[in-house]
């Protein structure tokens, strides 16, 4: 299994989410978003956490035209996994490589704190590890995770299983922590290859640290 | 010549910080404000043949980077 992480000016998870999945597998590395190409094997692109190019204009709106990203568009059309974490998963909405847009939280604070989600659909690489209905503890950490799609975009992302996690409590009881239409924690793509959440799995690998839910979701990647 | 691009979210898209603001005037005592929309104004400096000219470039740009479409729509003003 070969991992590619990819770094922007700004990003600030990248060696969290290194160690997360040095954790499951080997050949893990990080690459600076000047690079053209993804490195030849690489089997998923993890666009990490943080606050590439300072969060300016949008979050994500700058690091979309970053040179890699025109890379990692051609990876996910001909197929392969992408899996964006919460600027990540920003940017990957900017690239319109996943549906909708982020606004700002809706009681405009940065929330940092453990959230737990539901597992919506397991139908996906992603999710395939975990059980419809799991609650897992997770941390999210962000200002604009406000996730919006208007209402036709947001009944083909049921229409076609693309709903992946909602925010909830420790009773699976919706409890929406920024405002994000339906609780939407974390979406596919209509092909299913490429994924975005704003929770951030990799910071849930450690019983120490308070969860290690992360490692179910994670390891779905693994072959 | 300069371009004046206003950019704010969607009529029907809710706006946190236009609510927040709102909730402020309101406590504030300013109780006649019925709606407020935050948004965000960008100022180019900007070389064309013409102000049509300008206006099309800078529609381009407001198209790939300066607005979000999905969620925001965004005015164009040219000055000579």
């Amino acid at each position: 299994m070969n991992i590619t992480i990819l770094q922007f000016p700004g990003t600030n998870c990248e060696f969290d989410t290194k160690y997360a999945f040095e954790r499951l597998t080997q050949n893990v590395s990080i690459i600076w978003h000047e690079e053209e190409m993804i490195p030849a094997n690489t089997d998923l692109v993890v666009v990490p956490g943080g606050f590439s190019y300072g969060d300016y204009l949008r979050s994500g709106a700058i690091a979309r035209f970053s040179p890699i990203m025109k890379a990692v568009k051609s990876f996910a059309e001909n197929g392969g996994y992408v899996l964006g974490i919460c600027n990540g998963f920003q940017i990957l909405l900017e690239s319109h490589l996943l549906p909708g847009a982020m606004k700002r939280n809706e009681n405009l604070h940065f929330v940092s704190k453990h959230q737990y989600l539901k597992v919506e659909n397991n139908e996906n690489r992603f999710l395939r590890k975990c059980k419809v209905g799991d609650l897992l503890n997770i941390p999210i950490a962000h200002a604009e995770g406000n996730y919006y799609i208007d209402d036709d975009r947001l009944k083909a992302l049921y229409d076609n299983g693309q709903v992946l996690l909602t925010y909830c409590d420790e009773s699976g009881n919706a409890d929406n922590p920024n405002g994000s239409v339906d609780n939407i924690a974390g979406i596919c793509n209509k092909e299913k290859n490429v994924f975005g959440l704003m929770p951030h799995p990799e910071r849930a690998m450690e019983t120490i640290l308070g969860s290690i839910d992360g490692i179910k979701m994670l390891e779905g990647f693994l072959a | 010549m300069k371009a004046i691009v206003n950019i704010y979210l969607k009529q029907g898209v809710l706006d946190p910080q236009g609510k927040a603001v709102h909730h402020a005037l309101d406590s504030l005592g300013f109780g006649n404000v019925s709606d407020v929309r935050v948004g965000k104004q960008i100022v180019l400096d900007i070389d064309a043949s013409s102000m049509h000219e300008a206006e099309k470039e800078v529609e381009k740009m407001c198209e790939t980077l300066l607005a979000n479409t999905v969620i925001e729509d965004y005015s164009i003003e040219i000055i000579q």
